[in-house]
């Protein structure tokens, strides 16, 4: 059977994933793709805790569900300034890479 | 959806990463259903599959990114933070592994479908509406003009500078 914590141990790698992909890669689409991939990854360990906690009534806790609709709408809106966020540099500096973006640098 | 994961981070190319990002978003949509989270999944592949990785498709295609193959890697900054992100992980397996509660199976689900529908066996759609327009209200409303600002601010920000 499939265990509360397997699920926990896929979301945790998932997230160790995205965070390794912010560090270590140094173009700023990817690091976009890498926060996503975090998300999700809270996501997916919200969602299991839904499934695990079944009231007296025999539903799960829709709770956890309704907190991750709305993660899922912050990361699209957060997703889309983003990216403005890069054309933008990407018109003034004409790279994505974070080491030629260093005016904030101290 | 790990090993798609893994490659997003790994490729060098954008655009094979945003196709791997797609693959791993349906997997994880996938997951979402097994655990009998319906809307979510559905939610997943539309939002996710759907809206976001388009908008980073046609971004990646705008920018025309090719530069990046010439890079040399800077092999100490990425040894910093691959050890870290192992770190995290060792701390996540030990964490769960202790847990008693992650040991646990899922208990079975015995419930009777809210919905007067004929011959439906899922009303996820109906439970969260109902939570999210009644106990969520503000929250809800609150998303909306967070999102509102976004639209806002990336039009602000993509439009040409005329002074």
């Amino acid at each position: 059977m499939v265990t509360l914590g397997d699920y926990l141990i896929v979301s945790g790698i998932l997230f160790a994933i995205g965070f390794a992909g912010v560090m270590v890669r140094r173009n700023v689409i990817i690091i976009l793709m890498a926060l996503e991939l975090m998300l999700n990854a809270a996501n997916l360990s919200l969602v299991a805790f839904s499934r695990f906690h079944v009231d007296l009534s025999g539903v799960p806790n829709y709770n956890a569900q309704v907190f991750v609709f709305f993660v899922i709408t912050v990361a699209a809106a957060e997703v889309a300034v983003g990216l403005a966020i890069v054309v933008a540099l990407f018109r003034l500096r004409q790279t994505t890479n974070i080491e030629d973006i260093s005016t904030l640098k101290f | 959806m790990l090993v798609f994961g893994a490659a997003v981070v790994i490729n060098r190319n954008p655009v094979a990463s945003a196709l791997s990002l797609v693959v791993s978003f349906l997997a994880l949509a996938a997951l979402f259903m097994s655990l009998d989270a319906y809307f979510i999944g559905i939610i997943q592949v539309l939002v996710y599959a759907g809206a976001i990785m388009v908008l980073f498709l046609f971004i990646i295609m705008l920018l025309d990114l090719r530069a990046e193959e010439l890079r040399k890697i800077n092999w100490i900054a990425s040894a910093g933070g691959l050890a870290v992100a192992l770190a995290l992980l060792i701390q996540i397996f030990a964490v769960v592994g202790r847990l008693n509660v992650a040991k646990q199976t899922f208990p079975p689900l015995t419930r009777h479908v809210l919905s007067g529908v004929e011959g439906s066996t899922s009303d996820d759609v109906h439970r969260i509406g109902l939570l999210l327009f009644d106990n969520y209200n503000l929250p809800f409303q609150i998303i909306g003009v967070v999102i509102l600002v976004a639209t806002i601010g990336a039009v602000m920000l993509s439009r040409r500078e005329t002074r």
